[in-house]
């Protein structure tokens, strides 16, 4: 009799799950914390209103830039267990990982068929292509090469105008410096931020077309303005913050809002860092390109993409197509603090800082960011790192320059 | 005879399903992280297609080359020396101390054990705060800022973000060497104290009687009578610095020119965040092989001691 009962009990669950699973939707992420947890679950709803029998799981895995969730996507992805869609960022984390394996759907087709194509700008469209297919649907974008300022400290120290050359930065640097105020915070305790720092002197030496050229092979690694990039970053360092390497980006984002720092490079989401601290854009705290780097947009964007033999195709197809409107962009960035990647938002949505952002967004040229993976395959990054972790305290030129070039070399972006 | 052999069937059939467990997630695992460590599995796309070329020790030599592994192998070393020496002497100091049972030693005894509830990783941040340099000397941190309240503005010092060193040994190890022996000392504390509660008190007394000073009591009696106790926890303390991670890790990562850098961080940051495989696995062999050096003579030591007992 017992095993009767089990028998069916059991019989009755495998039915359910099967009926069950047949419309859920499986939504993969690392967005667990802060205003991301409740963008997503904004999304959600918003989904669930036009497709109420959709049950949507959410797959999220919690850890910082999503350093956990990348492991136990790569598991699930090699044990053919992929999510019917995931997080990924726009570039070469997307495609060397899990484009060029054969692993993702082209979705170039359905961008044209649900007329949205021509929506992104057409910088993005190359950055989360491969082989002329686009294989993800960007739903924000952070612009990584701005440097915000403390305006207490610059109106005191009798500063007026922005710095737009390395020049006139530098003259800002040492006044705050002879004043006792920190000129340049930096928190590289997790290596990461002295890379993007790194990465921006860079567009800003090559230039825009040159810097994207390192990746697409139109420039080469082997090039003056890699040794130049590097000069100016030795220049930089006795303006840093003694104890960098003690601290990580939301300390260094610290010493500008306690009023010790003048200037902190960093990307878009210091601003809502700032935000929640208390701190009102454009009041308290300033911010420009990175010198030289205001005709250039360092773009970093999550996107979403289909999985081959996702479980649920039909229903991440309608996921699709629902994070490409303008509609769910404008529910989701403004509470995840970060700008559509659709170039006909609604402005009114966003803040002083989201919109000036947004403006460049839509004028200057969109370069991918390495240290954010869309540049460059995660190896690169990783020797790249190390390479700077040295060079901060050994500060040799040719030792740095060599590291950087053998890791091109194994990526096979140095060809000659 | 049969009742025996019935009852060590049945204890048999208890202990099998963790013999199968640990079989595949322990031998199995090691067998595939040497396999994996000696093919060209340096990107995931390679991982991915499964096709497996044997590349021999290429990526031990190619790891023994690196630069940054080679610090971690004077790191480890470091480390391991001090770290052993620093757990086990203020250990037996702190057991000695409890021993001569004065007032309020156990209140002691259970403070000093303390530390062995929280986790490295716990550890590590709250020792991360305390030895932050800050920006010294005008706007000290943690110890640095105690050293100028106090007038000792001397002391300041940069910490685990210092990148002087003495030869090979990177001075930043030395806040993580005193944060992992807070850490374990207690532990070892325990360890002694157990040893010393177990020498009869005659031959204490006896010893006294000939006219044996305290010290020479120490050295000659109880240190001898020590000594298993003192192999067990250079065993114990030796398997905890070679795989070292957590502490490390919440604590200093790998440190500017990876003064800090360990084995196992190198490890983590080659499979994880760059995707190279096999390198991540030869890593992960040469410290199993470093362990293995010291836990398998004490095992076969131990073992031959059970047979003969």
């Amino acid at each position: 009799m017992k095993k009767l009962t089990l028998g069916l009990i059991t019989i009755l669950l495998v039915i359910s799950s099967v009926f069950a699973a047949s419309n859920d939707l499986e939504i993969f992420s690392w967005w667990t914390g802060g205003g991301e947890e409740e963008g997503l679950l904004a999304l959600f709803a918003k989904f669930n209103q036009y497709y109420p029998n959709i049950n949507i799981i959410n797959a999220a895995v919690a850890g910082g830039a999503g350093t956990n969730a990348k492991a136990v996507l790569k598991t699930r992805m090699l044990g053919g267990n992929p999510p019917d869609s995931f997080q990924v960022h726009a570039g070469m984390e997307l495609t060397d990982t899990y484009v060029i394996p054969g692993l993702m759907e082209p979705l170039t087709n359905y961008l044209r068929e649900w007329g949205v194509y021509d929506k992104f700008p057409k910088d993005v469209m190359e950055i989360v292509s491969y082989q002329g297919e686009v294989y993800s649907i960007p739903v924000n974008v952070h612009r990584g090469n701005v440097v915000f300022y403390n305006k207490k400290i610059f109106r005191e120290l009798g500063l007026t105008k922005e710095p737009t050359t390395w020049a006139e930065f530098f003259a800002a640097m040492k006044k705050a410096q002879e004043a006792g105020y920190i000129p340049l915070a930096l928190g590289d305790k997790n290596k990461w931020t002295l890379t993007h720092l790194f990465e921006n002197i860079m567009l800003s030496v090559f230039g825009p077309e040159g810097y994207k050229g390192l990746f697409n092979g139109k420039t080469s690694f082997d090039s003056p303005e890699l040794e130049m990039s590097l000069v100016l970053l030795e220049r930089l360092i006795p303006y840093f913050n003694r104890d960098h390497s003690a601290l990580t980006w939301q300390d260094a984002g610290r010493l500008v809002f306690e009023g010790k720092a003048l200037f902190n490079v960093m990307g878009d989401w210091e601003e809502g860092y700032f935000k929640t601290l208390g701190w009102k854009p454009g009041v308290d705290f300033g911010w420009f390109a990175v010198p030289g780097t205001d005709n250039a947009f360092m773009f970093i964007s999550d996107t979403f993409g289909l999985p081959k033999g996702a479980p649920h195709r039909d229903n991440a197809l309608k996921w699709l197509k629902f994070i490409a409107t303008k509609e769910a962009q404008d529910i989701f960035n403004p509470i995840k603090g970060s700008i559509p990647a659709r170039i006909d938002a609604d402005k009114s949505r966003y803040d002083v800082y989201l919109t000036w952002s947004m403006n460049d967004f839509a004028t200057v040229a969109v370069v991918p960011s390495i240290i954010h993976g869309s540049a460059a395959p995660e190896g690169f990054v990783t020797t790249l790192n190390d390479a700077l972790n040295r060079f901060i305290v050994k500060k040799n030129i040719s030792n740095t320059l060599r590291d950087i070039m053998w890791a091109a070399e194994d990526q096979g972006y140095l060809t000659e | 005879m049969s009742v025996q052999r019935r009852k060590s069937k049945i204890g048999f059939f208890i202990i099998l399903p963790s013999l199968i467990l640990i079989g595949i997630f322990v031998y199995y695992f090691i067998f595939w992280t040497i396999r994996t460590s000696f093919s060209d599995w340096n990107s995931f796309s390679k991982l991915l297609r499964g096709i497996y070329n044997f590349v021999g020790f290429r990526n031990y030599q190619r790891i023994f080359l690196d630069q940054r592994f080679q610090t971690d192998l004077w790191n480890t070393l470091f480390f391991t020396l001090f770290f052993i020496a620093g757990s086990i002497g203020l250990g037996l100091f702190l057991a000695n101390i409890i021993d001569k049972g004065l007032k309020g030693s156990r209140f002691f005894q259970s403070l000093f054990l303390f530390p062995m509830a929280i986790a490295f990783v716990v550890t590590g941040t709250v020792w991360s705060w305390i030895f932050a340099p800050g920006n010294i000397p005008k706007d000290p941190q943690g110890i640095n800022l105690l050293f100028k309240n106090i007038g000792l503005e001397k002391l300041q010092w940069l910490w685990y973000t210092s990148s002087e060193s003495i030869g090979h040994f990177n001075l930043a190890l030395i806040p993580v060497i005193i944060a992992a022996i807070w850490q374990m000392s207690g532990y070892i504390m325990a360890m002694y104290l157990a040893g010393l509660k177990a020498i009869p008190n005659e031959i204490l007394e006896a010893a006294r009687v000939d006219g044996a000073n305290e010290r020479y009591i120490f050295w000659k009696i109880k240190m001898p009578l020590l000594k298993p106790i003192t192999l067990s926890t250079m065993i114990v303390l030796g398997h905890v610095s070679l795989k070292i991670f957590d502490l490390i890790y919440a604590m200093t990562g790998s440190g500017p020119n990876n003064v800090t850098d360990v084995p196992a961080i190198y490890m983590f940051e080659l499979t994880f965040r760059s995707n190279r495989y096999a390198l991540g696995s030869a890593i992960s062999v040469i410290m199993l092989l470093m362990v293995a050096v010291i836990i398998i003579p004490y095992l076969y030591s131990s073992l031959r001691k059970g047979v003969s007992s």
